[in-house]
């Protein structure tokens, strides 16, 4: 199992740095960037997805019982989803220390 | 066997990069370069060299060129100077960084303004921090030879970075000298193909160039750094064998006349052989004097530079370049930050002079090396002097 981006020291680095498999941009976690994260209140949501075709960065996901809930590990509280959801059923809340 | 031609020193460099087998060029005309790669375009429209010569709109675009050609694992050449230099500067960060095998010829000249095409240090200060290695040449066949072995160096699988080889414009690239040009099957031997380990091919499909974050970007630079900084050794490794096969040796760190000698002047680029004149006369004179060249500026050869000037009481540094409103000479002020922690180290001394063309003769020298000696004796409440100006 290859290291993580996070366990790697300067002598894992590859040859100019030179990516040779793909996926590692899943390995980025820009969450911590984030100031206000999204909260579902599932009973006013309706499933209808909205939130899941404007999130910018691809990081909501269908559940198995049909919810949309972004990945907090990606997600950067950017609330483009809480401004899109008509329901309502998205509220932004401050990160606490 | 080698032939030895008269040749004007930017054609037989040219030579030296067809009988390097290089695949692609990509260059910019710009003075005092242009015979180079005039001369490479011409040996590519003859079919004389089997290469790509890339016309760019400019010097950005042509080191640009060089990164993808490069990066797809061809033998990849440029040359420039001065302003052209400077367009190429966020490039050349990301040639290194990649770990791109890219050789360019630097034609050293005066930055604007006032526009100047004639020599000096600027543009190669200018790019010190970029991250590739960097050779100075004194003369026509050091140019040559330089140029082959920079491919070697570059594209040796310990190494992998880009290298640049400075030649004074002007004084060496528009002057004929007497050059043994290397034949064909010589550098062949010399010279395995390029096998770039990581090129892009649909087949092992390779990503270059990524985003970093702060979790890992860190990591990257420090092993650009350790992989630059051991470069010495398979450096001074390819000179040996250079050696072996043509019979010319080059170093780091080279000395001329310095035994016994109390006081050394240091140069790096074609003033050195005016320099080696003067030293030759001081010494008849009985001056104990003798010269340290640079040869190798990065990576910066510390334990050579320290062992050349242990036991000497002063030395003298001529820069060709102005670090503003600093330290002054920007070779000097490296030279300093050398010794500083060394407990036995000589008076320093840091001479500015030759900016923009400005000829430095023997008698130059003599001057400098005299002002030296008496600074270093009495003092001065100056960073650095300056020679040469009418004041």
């Amino acid at each position: 199992m290859a290291k993580t981006e996070s366990e790697m020291t300067w002598e894992d680095i590859e040859i100019g740095a030179i990516a040779t498999s793909p996926g590692s941009a899943r390995q980025y976690q820009t969450g911590y960037w984030r100031s206000q994260r999204p909260i579902l209140d599932k009973s006013k949501c309706i499933k209808c997805g909205l939130c899941y075709l404007f999130c910018p960065e691809g990081c909501i996901k269908e559940s198995k019982e049909g919810y949309f809930e972004a990945d907090l590990f990606h997600c950067k509280g950017c609330g483009i989803c809480y401004r899109e959801c008509w329901p309502i059923a998205i509220k932004m809340v401050e990160e606490e220390e | 066997m080698a032939n030895r031609v008269g040749v004007e020193v930017s054609i037989a460099l040219a030579e030296a990069v067809g009988l390097a087998n290089t695949d692609v060029i990509a260059a910019y005309p710009i003075t005092p370069q242009t015979h180079i790669v005039e001369h490479l375009s011409e040996l590519v429209a003859d079919g004389e060299l089997d290469a790509a010569f890339i016309p760019v709109e400019s010097e950005h675009s042509a080191m640009s060129a060089c990164l993808g050609s490069a990066a797809a694992g061809a033998r990849t050449f440029t040359a420039t100077a001065g302003q052209g230099l400077e367009l190429m500067h966020e490039v050349l960060y990301i040639a290194s960084s990649m770990q791109l095998p890219i050789v360019m010829a630097v034609a050293n000249r005066a930055l604007s303004s006032p526009l100047s095409v004639w020599s000096d240090h600027s543009d190669a200060m200018a790019v010190r921090d970029t991250g590739w290695i960097q050779i100075f040449v004194e003369n026509g066949q050091e140019a040559v030879d330089n140029i082959i072995c920079a491919f070697k160096m570059a594209e040796d699988h310990r190494i992998l970075l880009p290298v640049m080889v400075h030649l004074d414009g002007f004084y060496l690239t528009h002057v004929i000298e007497p050059v043994m040009l290397p034949n064909r099957r010589e550098v062949d031997n010399f010279l395995p193909p390029n096998d770039y380990p990581l090129p892009l091919w649909p087949e092992n499909p390779v990503a270059m160039g990524d985003f970093a974050p702060p979790v890992i970007y860190f990591e990257t630079k420090v092993a650009q750094e350790m992989n630059l900084r051991k470069a010495k050794g398979p450096i001074i490794e390819t000179w040996e064998e250079f050696n072996k096969t043509f019979k010319r040796h080059y170093q780091p760190v080279e000395l001329y006349k310095c035994e016994n000698a109390k006081v050394l002047l240091f140069t790096m680029g074609s003033v050195s052989e005016t320099a080696m004149t003067t030293i030759d006369k001081m010494r008849e004179g009985g001056q104990e004097v003798g010269l340290v060249r640079l040869r190798l500026w990065r990576p910066f050869p510390y334990e050579e530079f320290r062992n050349a000037v242990k036991d000497v009481e002063t030395l003298i540094v001529l820069d060709k370049a102005i670090s503003f409103g600093g330290p002054g000479g920007p070779v000097c002020s490296e030279l300093r930050s050398a010794l500083y922690n060394e407990s036995k180290k000589p008076k320093i001394v840091s001479i500015v002079a030759g900016l923009g063309g400005r000829d430095i003769t023997t008698s130059d020298f003599e001057q400098i090396i005299n002002r030296g000696i008496d600074i270093a004796q009495h003092g001065s409440d100056k960073e650095y002097e300056i020679y040469g100006v009418r004041e």
